[in-house]
C-alpha cells in the first residue's frame, strides 16, 4: 500500500458528491476523502451547512393546516359509506 | 445492532391503523386526514397548478384509499401507498387537462451543475484549479428562517420539473425517508438521489441569490 498522500478533492467535485455524502451513499474511500476535504476547505464546509440548513428551512414549508370543515364532512361522509353505514 | 429503521417503525405503527380503519374507526380516520391532507394538496399541486383541481384529485384519492383499503397489504407504509395513488391520479388528470406529465418526465433530466462552474477557478488556475474562487457566505440563520426567505424556497421548489419537486417536496418539506419516496414515486434509489441532488442544488441557488441581494 502507498502511504502518499491522496490528492485533494477540488471543490467542483465535491459540491456534486454533497447529496451522496447527505445520504449515505458514499462508498467508503470517497466518504474519506469528501471528509477529509472539509476538514482542509472551509468553503465546502460552508456548502454542507448551507444545504443542510436548507434542507431544515424547507421542513417549515410542511407544517400541517387545519382542515375546513366541509372537507372534514365531506371525508367522513365518504368514510361511513364505505364502512357501509 | 441498531434501532428498528424509521421504516419499520411506521410499518409497525400503520398495522394498527389500518385495522381501525378496516373496523370503521372515525377517530382514526380523522388523525389520518388530519396527517396527511394538507401534505397531499401541496404535492397534488405541484402536478396540476390549480387549488380546485388538485382538492378534487384529492379527494378521489381518499375514494379510491377508502375502497382499496382491505387490499393494503402493509409492503410499503401506509403514506407512500397512499401517495402512490394520488401521484398516478394527478398524472392522469395533469394529461387530460392538457397538462401533460410523461411519465418518464419523473425520471433524471439533462445533467446540470450543482454550482455554476464561474464560482470556482479555471482548470487551467496552476495551483488551485476546480477550486472556489470566493467561499460561498454563511447564511444567517434568522434570515434563512424569515418568512420572505421560506416564500423563495417555496416558489423555488414550485419551479422545479415534476420529478424533482415531487422528490424534494416529500424527502425535505415533508421529512420522508428515501425509501418511502422511492416506493411512493416507483423510483430507484439512484434516480431518487439524483433527482433529490438537482433539486436541492437549484433551491440552493436561489437562496444564495436571494440572501446576497440582502446583503451585498
Amino acid at each position: 500500500m502507498s502511504r502518499a498522500l491522496p490528492a485533494d478533492l477540488d471543490c467542483i467535485v465535491a459540491v456534486e458528491q454533497v447529496t451522496d455524502y447527505l445520504e449515505g451513499a458514499l462508498p467508503l474511500e470517497a466518504r474519506t476523502e469528501f471528509e477529509q476535504h472539509l476538514v482542509t476547505c472551509p468553503g465546502c464546509l460552508i456548502y454542507l451547512r448551507q444545504v443542510r440548513a436548507q434542507v431544515a428551512a424547507s421542513g417549515k414549508l410542511g407544517e400541517a393546516q387545519p382542515l375546513a370543515e366541509d372537507v372534514t364532512r365531506k371525508l367522513l361522509e365518504m368514510f361511513h359509506a364505505s364502512r357501509g353505514g | 445492532m441498531s434501532a428498528a429503521a424509521p421504516e419499520l417503525q411506521v410499518l409497525a405503527q400503520d398495522s394498527h391503523l389500518v385495522e381501525a380503519l378496516r373496523a370503521g374507526d372515525e377517530r382514526a380516520f380523522l388523525g389520518l386526514v388530519r396527517n396527511l391532507h394538507a401534505a397531499m394538496i401541496r404535492f397534488a399541486r405541484g402536478f396540476l397548478h390549480s387549488h380546485a383541481t388538485a382538492e378534487d384529485v384529492v379527494q378521489d384519492t381518499w375514494a379510491v384509499v377508502l375502497e382499496d383499503i382491505d387490499r393494503f397489504e402493509g409492503r410499503s407504509t401506509l403514506r407512500s401507498w397512499i401517495f402512490g395513488i394520488l401521484a398516478n391520479l394527478a398524472r392522469t388528470r395533469a394529461t387530460r387537462d392538457g397538462r401533460a406529465i410523461p411519465l418518464s418526465a419523473l425520471g433524471p433530466e439533462q445533467d446540470e451543475p450543482a454550482v455554476d462552474p464561474a464560482e470556482f477557478l479555471s482548470p487551467t488556475h496552476p495551483r488551485w484549479a476546480g477550486h472556489w474562487a470566493k467561499w460561498p457566505e454563511p447564511w444567517p440563520e434568522e434570515q434563512l428562517l424569515s418568512r420572505e426567505t421560506l416564500a423563495h424556497v417555496r416558489d423555488a421548489i414550485d419551479r422545479l420539473p415534476e420529478g424533482q419537486r415531487a422528490v424534494i417536496q416529500l424527502r425535505d418539506v415533508e421529512g420522508w425517508s428515501s425509501q418511502e419516496v422511492c416506493e411512493s414515486l416507483g423510483l430507484s434509489e439512484i434516480n431518487q438521489r439524483v433527482l433529490l441532488h438537482r433539486a436541492r442544488s437549484r433551491v440552493r441557488r436561489e437562496i444564495a441569490r436571494h440572501v446576497e441581494r440582502r446583503n451585498p
